[in-house]
């Protein structure tokens, strides 16, 4: 893992101090709310229906288990005992008091964690795969590109003030894990096919909100060493030429959409090339500093398949489904990789107690080389198990409830908070979320539905990505109530879609009905070993259609 | 930025957060007969008319000025079993809490608990 220099240290306990300062100030009325409100959101500070929110960047999705106990304490000593993972890899608190805040961001500093960045019209906590340095099918690990990219952006002068919020993710493997085209920017490691050289595929302008986008490839092969000047070259564009007339059109998705793609690309090579790249371009020993941070812990000599773990599965059904569930295949022979659900029926998406974080931290340190991860799609990694200690990492999750085998499934959703606690909501998310966990809660019935996305957010801002779910939720205002949006066919993976509405709005009670006669259609008309959105994809809208329009009729 | 000028069919009652906790707040009367800020909504006082109204928005703009609460602003009321509820979902959540934690704020009785004994 990547450890703070000095630099880094002190720069984080002045940005503590400032806060603390500008904390007193708003209080004896120096700073006015208008002053204050951009200072604390660049601190990661909302105020939200029924408290302050304070976000936590977890830069590209990996924490220590030293940082996971100290979110755990401040999560005990300052909130209600519990956080809530993000689909930005992020960690909120709902509950934090305004005087608490810089004594927590002073306990952040402690194991080299901030908020910074994760609110305003800047670049935003870079993403990655959370299978990072551990995927069977990567080709580099993505992380020093994500913390070169951390360092580069945090508090650039130039980028500081962007037209809006900026989103970059990173993946280094084939399979998409980081939904790269439904960000601003996109990148993926990949090799040359002449001369095998690892470099950037980038996409530009994508994105989910109001206007959902899927991101545009503006260069095909972009050599490694030239990345920060051509992402400084993007950012010129876009702070330029981005609009600041109107907050909905200001994303950079929308001037690709202007002008077009071609326009666009045009633009940023006359930037590109007019900029001094060897002076923007991370000096090489400081590239190979970073990486070095993010090489493979020392694995053991294992044999490729452990016979501990055959005989186990073979000997408890349960564990087995789950080992088949949420674990994937490791670069190192006898290790896996491994995923805990978040998503036990009827929780909240993402919510983790303290105690649960002290055990994950635990079995981290434990099991997993001291190291973990947030998934965008809200639940945790340990990401070196040896397989022949799986067992007894499922059993110790199981006293902590968080053994659910579902990641993946139907029960495993991504949802925001919702008007449960957010306070640009429209609708309430969780409870359409544990309302649709309880009536697939039966795992067999899991089993024969197989790999199905469902992701559900509780306003347009569409924080919980409903519009790259298989089937998306979106709940809104009508008329005075909740009224829940279903789209089908959307898909957050290389093969990246925007989903289709189906039709009318839903009451919140209906839509669990909904869900079913659409899961109902695949089951029924599937092709042998094919999965929801192969299904979706073959037969097009029309028979899900059909079938929701049933339930909408039927309530109308 | 004061509160939103603009007013909603009444009667309302005026809630805001507290500066420095976060909590939801309802303007109430005190014992003085001044206006106070309450954690509980059943306290919340009504404005039914629009000279009350107008007393709620005052009290609105001089305690966002004097840095004691933010977000203050006027919300339309049912009286239900002799209590105020705002007509709209958005409001009424904040007068409870999240609903998958009843656990949890208001409706758990959340700062109002304590406010009673003192």
């Amino acid at each position: 893992m990547y450890r703070y220099d000095e630099f880094d240290a002190r720069f984080v306990r002045e940005r503590v101090a400032q806060f603390r300062d500008q904390v007193g100030r708003r209080l004896n009325g120096s700073l006015t709310e208008d002053e204050f409100k951009p200072l604390r959101l660049k601190n990661g500070v909302y105020l939200q229906l029924h408290a302050y929110m304070l976000r936590i960047a977890v830069p590209y999705g990996t924490l220590s288990s030293r940082q996971l106990r100290q979110l755990a304490l401040i999560g005990e000593r300052y909130d209600r005992g519990y956080g809530h993972f993000t689909t930005r890899q992020n960690l909120q608190f709902n509950w934090p008091k305004l005087r608490d805040i810089p004594e927590i961001l002073d306990l952040l500093a402690d194991v080299e964690m901030h908020c910074i960045q994760t609110s305003g019209n800047c670049i935003r906590n870079v993403t990655a795969d959370h299978f990072a340095g551990v995927a069977q099918d990567e080709i580099e690990d993505p992380r020093p590109t994500a913390e070169l990219i951390r360092q580069w952006s945090s508090l650039h002068p130039e980028f500081s003030y962007l037209p809006r919020k900026f989103k970059i993710a990173v993946t280094g493997a084939e399979h998409d894990r980081a939904v790269i085209k439904a960000h601003d920017i996109g990148l993926r490691l990949r090799r040359h096919p002449d001369t095998n050289a690892i470099s950037y595929e980038v996409s530009v302008g994508g994105g989910l909100g109001r206007t959902p986008m899927i991101g545009k490839v503006v260069r095909d092969y972009l050599p490694k060493a030239d990345l920060l000047a051509y992402l400084e070259a993007i950012m010129r564009v876009y702070n330029l030429e981005g609009r600041r007339d109107n907050k909905y059109k200001a994303r950079v998705k929308i001037l690709v959409h202007e002008i077009g793609v071609e326009e666009f690309k045009r633009r940023v090579e006359e930037e590109f090339a007019r900029l001094d790249g060897p002076s923007v371009n991370a000096d090489p020993a400081e590239v190979a500093r970073i990486a070095a941070y993010f090489a493979p812990p020392a694995y053991e000599v294992l044999p490729t398949v452990s016979r501990v773990l055959e005989a186990t599965k073979a000997a408890n059904p349960t564990f087995a489904r789950w080992v088949e569930v949420n674990t994937a295949p490791h670069k190192a022979p006898g290790y896996a990789a491994l995923t805990i659900s978040l998503k036990p029926i009827g929780q909240a998406p993402g919510d983790a107690t303290s105690e649960q974080m002290r055990l994950v931290a635990d079995l981290a340190e434990q099991y997993s080389h001291d190291e973990l991860r947030v998934t965008h799609a809200q639940n945790l990694v340990l990401p070196h198990v040896r397989q022949r200690d799986l067992f007894a990492v499922w059993q110790r999750l199981g006293e902590a409830g968080l053994a659910s085998a579902n990641v993946g499934m139907i029960t495993d959703i991504i949802s925001c908070p919702g008007l449960d606690y957010c306070a640009l909501a429209t609708a309430r998310s969780i409870p359409i979320a544990q309302a649709i966990q309880h009536r697939f809660a039966d795992a067999e019935r899991q089993r024969q539905i197989g790999e199905l996305n469902i992701k559900i957010s509780g306003c347009i801002n569409a924080c919980g990505h409903h519009h790259v779910g298989h089937i998306g939720i979106l709940g809104l205002e009508k008329r005075g109530i909740e009224s829940y949006q279903i789209t089908l066919g959307g898909d957050a993976t290389e093969n990246a879609a925007i989903g289709e509405i189906l039709g009318p709005g839903l009451a919140a009670e209906d839509v669990p009905d909904a869900i079913e006669r659409i899961v109902n259609v695949y089951v029924e008309t599937r092709q042998a070993n094919e999965s929801f959105i192969d299904a979706v994809r073959r037969l097009g809208l029309g028979p899900f259609k059909a079938a929701f329009q049933e339930v909408a009729h039927a309530v109308a | 930025m004061a509160a939103a000028p603009k007013r909603p069919p009444l009667p309302a009652i005026l809630l805001a957060n507290d500066l420095l906790d976060g909590d939801v707040v309802f303007a109430s009367v005190a014992a003085t007969g001044a206006l106070a800020w309450t954690r509980d909504p059943a306290l919340a006082l009504v404005a039914a008319d629009d000279a009350a109204a107008a007393r709620l928005e005052a009290y609105a703009g001089s305690e966002f000025a004097a840095q004691h609460v933010v977000d203050a602003y006027l919300v339309d009321i049912a009286i239900e079993a002799g209590q105020p509820v705002p007509r709209h979902y958005r409001e009424r959540m904040k007068t409870l809490g999240p609903s998958n934690r009843p656990d949890l704020g208001k409706q758990a009785g959340d700062g109002i608990a304590a406010e009673r004994r003192a």
